[in-house]
């Protein structure tokens, strides 16, 4: 290959690199590892993860039980190693699965649109809000406190160089529902979108319609945001919400540390053109066949740069693919089924329990320690080998004396009857 | 002809919900151990919903084979070589893949109290502490989601330092040469976009930056190598342009496979970079994500970086969240992992030799196919080749054939087309980009279909202009797709 180049060496290639930015020593990383000392590695790397604890954590990451089919799928070559569908022709299989992803977003969500996947659930939400600006030419932004934590912050980061001025509006301490009367102050004409989320961060499902009700009145967008999909099979779509974004993780998505994951945007036909993200869209190919293809690219960034409605480029394609898989193994019946079951061991485990809010909750809720430290008790539980709920003082100083505890199918009734005793 | 490829059994398939039938499940679940909760009671009949109309139902192997079918219908790396230019599509190894699904790292809560997830983030310690080498910066972070958001990440971080400074300034110069994503970023982070030109070299016209860089200025966005496949060879004369005036350098690290163990960014001039690590780190597409963009910096920025931040305390690691001038969260929770542990594995695979080898010889496979096309297929730039090359379609214009439809046509080769039209700045052009992976054996087998396309575009064109002859699927009208959206299907 030198021959054909004309070159005496590899290293001649880089001749040409000025020599003050050439690195003049060997890279400090040691020799390469085979696979047997790379697998071990992983492994010792795991098990200092430490294993068998049941958990009782959800807030955003949730522990469903993945069935086999969704690794055996997204493990084949053909999904797993191909690129973005530009190619129309050679790849049919990614736009298709894409393609039925965003009809089933469609189904449970009732929206008329989905994209084909965002970064994750708080990036969905950050797009939404830009997305809703963009629509209605109004700039202020509300979001409930209600609202994942961490999605607050990164809208905010999102926000700041936006010209989109973030205000935060409270919830009931009774409820633990959105505060319908702060909202109402806070919304004025300047305002175009309002931020929730049902079930909201305390598991408690939200008055979606009467928060979308107001800020039509005022004219602003109703953003509303799920970190829970399988809530989904078992809830009242909100089709009054304007735009709905929301994280799939749920959907055979390995909790993984908490990434990747994938997210979701869906919303009404009328504003398809001001959605971010890539679009597959049917179509016909030259024998006359139906056929899938990347549609109204000239959304996005490669074909507008600066003007784009967001500087994403990448979908989360595999992931999506991982819901769709589970979406088709549970199906129509499934879903309702693994929703119930869901249903039954949170309502079991907080019949045990004083729940801190009164509000209508899923999978989710918050209880309160009275007088014990939340991590004190966390650690109690640990020792009987449970990790217990999320301490909330973290993210909310009145909340300090109370954790959020997640049931879900996974979650064994012994090990919910311990969990209920150190706490009660 | 024995390039050409020849047609196997493809099976026809259904959409999932023209394959349901009602009452048919894939599913199992345990019996309850719990009472059933009712929902109506539970949530009330206000939030309950009916059923999900049109869901599918469908068995078991009705499922399996919907999917497998419908993978046969793709093309990807392990079929073959995807010579797509800037988007590195090296061959994704499968241990990879096995680590990433232990048990213990995949099922990892990102909220599990610090001391039961000690080897995750020792995972992450570690991941940060090889690219901070590789790319001789100071500091990473693993929180960006893509390459994308690690560019948005970057310039809130320059923004926030400049504005501490005093002035956020209003600009950010981005070559013609850049990808999409660098303006689309840049507008987020609420800057003004200055194009630069590039100069004959095909490289950054240094004049045109000095003249550019006025104290509106708060970055140079520059990808090195260029998009062109060229090494900035004025880069650290560039820095000290901008630092001399108080702006930054930013490098969009897409093709960092071309520098490892040769040239480190951090020690050319640049400030901030962004790395993706399912190009020049081996972490599969997976059809169009997940990717992951950690972006490196120098210790100016350091104090800006996403919260939280790995911190070690004693022998332990922490997460630090109370860092005064940080820009706040990209994302939710710390980054993607699951891509993270796939990155560290490809670099423990190689090791500091491995990955310089790895540029070695992705360097070389390039000005190989270089050497081997150019005699067929037009050079716009002369300037020296580094991990890819791009050429235009003039000749073959001439005969009325674009590099769209010789792309195309290679698939009837068995080969994934180039990166087609892009970088803007040549006419027609063809990006290639073969990645160290690929075998001389591979490459002749490619320039060989290279060369019987230019053969055809001159004796046989309409042969070209109707490809893909071989594929199940022939040439989709997307423009008609996108006169009337039809994106989600409905029953009849």
């Amino acid at each position: 290959m030198l021959d054909v180049i004309g070159a005496a060496s590899v290293e001649d290639l880089f001749a040409h690199l000025p020599d003050a930015a050439r690195l003049h020593r060997p890279l400090e990383l040691p020799p390469g590892l085979s696979e047997y000392e790379i697998v071990r590695y992983f492994q010792d790397r795991a098990s200092q993860n430490s294993s068998g604890f049941a958990s009782f954590l959800g807030a955003g990451a949730y522990a469903h039980f993945r069935p086999v089919l969704v690794d055996t799928v997204v493990s084949r070559g053909e999904f797993l190693t191909s690129y973005t569908p530009y190619q129309a022709e050679i790849s049919q299989g990614t736009l298709t699965t894409i393609f039925e992803f965003q009809t089933m977003m469609c189904q449970l969500t009732g929206m008329d649109v989905a994209n084909a996947s965002m970064y994750d659930g708080s990036t969905a939400m950050a797009e939404a809000a830009m997305m809703a600006v963009r629509i209605t030419g109004k700039g202020r932004v509300l979001v409930s406190r209600a609202v994942h934590p961490e999605y607050r912050q990164v809208l905010r980061t999102y926000s700041a160089n936006q010209g989109m001025p973030l205000e935060e509006f409270g919830y009931g301490p009774e409820m633990g529902t959105l505060d319908l009367e702060d909202l109402d102050r806070k919304l004025d004409g300047l305002t175009g979108a309002v931020i929730v989320q049902s079930p909201n961060f305390f598991g408690i499902v939200e008055r979606v319609r009467e928060a979308a009700e107001l800020a039509h009145e005022r004219g602003a967008l109703l953003i509303l945001v799920f970190t829970e999909a399988v809530s989904l099979g078992i809830l009242r779509p909100s089709v009054e919400a304007d735009i709905v974004a929301g994280e799939l993780q749920s959907f055979a998505i390995p909790p993984s540390y908490g990434g990747p994951y994938a997210g979701v945007i869906a919303t009404h036909e009328k504003y398809i053109r001001q959605m971010p993200g890539r679009l597959v869209g049917q179509a016909v190919d030259s024998n006359g066949n139906r056929a899938f293809c990347l549609t109204l690219a000239t959304r996005e960034q490669h074909i507008r740069r600066e003007k784009a409605t967001s500087n994403i480029c990448t979908n989360q394609a595999l992931l999506a693919l991982m819901a769709g898989v589970f979406m088709t193994v549970y199906g129509k019946h499934g879903l309702r089924e693994l929703a119930e079951q869901n249903l039954a061991k949170s309502h079991y485990l907080a019949g045990k329990l004083r729940p801190r809010f009164c509000g209508k909750f899923f999978n989710e809720f918050a209880i309160q320690l009275e007088g014990k430290s939340p991590e004190r008790v966390n650690r109690r539980l640990l020792r009987k080998k449970i990790i217990g709920g999320l301490p909330l003082g973290r993210f909310y100083p009145e909340l300090a004396d109370s954790v959020l505890l997640c049931a879900t199918e996974t979650s064994r009734r012994a090990d919910m009857d311990t969990l209920a005793e150190v706490l009660a | 002809m024995r390039s050409r490829v020849r047609p196997n059994i493809s099976f026809n398939e259904p959409l999932i919900f023209e394959r349901s039938s009602p009452g048919k499940v894939a599913y199992q679940l345990p019996e309850l151990d719990v009472p059933a909760a009712d929902p109506l009671a539970a949530l009330g009949p206000e939030n309950t919903r009916s059923e999900i109309e049109d869901f599918p139902e469908v068995s078991e192997v009705e499922a399996i084979r919907h999917y497998t079918r419908l993978s046969t219908w793709n093309y990807a790396i392990e079929y073959g070589m995807y010579p797509l230019g800037s988007c590195t599509m090296k061959y994704n190894p499968r241990i990879n893949e096995l680590v990433a699904r232990l048990d213990g790292l995949a099922l990892t809560h990102p909220y599990r109290p610090e001391a039961l997830a000690q080897g995750s983030m020792e995972i992450m310690a570690r991941l940060q502490a090889s690219l901070a080498e590789i790319t001789g910066m100071d500091a990473v972070t693993l929180q960006p989601a893509a390459g994308a958001q690690g560019e948005l990440t970057a310039l809130l971080m320059i923004r926030a330092l400049l504005a501490s400074r005093g002035n956020p300034r209003r600009k950010v110069l981005i070559p013609d040469s850049a990808h999409g994503t660098n303006p689309a970023s840049a507008a987020i982070a609420g800057y003004a976009v200055q194009n630069i030109k590039s100069n004959d070299a095909g490289m950054l016209d240094i004049a045109a930056l000095e003249q550019s860089v006025t104290e509106d200025v708060a970055a140079l966005m520059v990808t090195n190598p260029n998009t062109l496949g060229i090494f900035e060879e004025n880069i650290v004369h560039a820095a000290e342009v901008l630092h001399a005036r108080g702006a930054l350098l930013y490098m969009d690290g897409a093709n960092m496979n071309a520098l490892m163990g040769i040239a480190r960014p951090g020690d050319f001039g640049v400030d901030a970079l962004h790395l993706n690590l399912h190009k020049t780190f081996s972490t599969p597409h997976g059809g169009g994500g997940p990717g992951a963009g950690p972006v490196a910096v120098k210790q100016s920025l350091e104090p800006f970086l996403p919260i939280p931040r790995l911190r070690s305390v004693g022998k332990k690691w922490a997460w630090d969240y109370e860092r005064r001038h940080s820009i706040g969260r990209v994302r939710a929770f710390y980054g993607s992992f699951g891509v993270l542990v796939r990155a560290l594995a490809y670099i423990l695979a190689h090791g500091g030799p491995g990955l310089r080898k790895v540029t070695l010889d992705a360097v070389l496979n390039a000005n190989y196919l270089r050497k081997k096309l150019e005699g067929v297929y037009e050079l716009p730039y002369q300037s020296p080749t580094m991990h890819e090359v791009v050429f235009s379609d003039d000749r073959q214009a001439r005969h009325g054939v674009r590099t769209g439809e010789i792309a195309k046509r290679l698939i009837d080769y068995g080969f994934h087309p180039y990166t087609v039209s892009f970088p803007l700045i040549v006419r027609g052009a063809l990006m290639i980009e073969p990645t160290e992976t690929e075998t001389k054996h591979e490459l002749d087998r490619y320039v060989e279909a290279m060369t019987q396309i230019a053969e055809e575009v001159e004796n046989d064109p309409e042969i070209v202009k109707g490809a893909p002859h071989e594929t199940r699927t022939s040439r989709v009208d997307e423009v008609a797709a996108a006169r009337k959206p039809v994106l989600r299907w409905k029953p009849v």
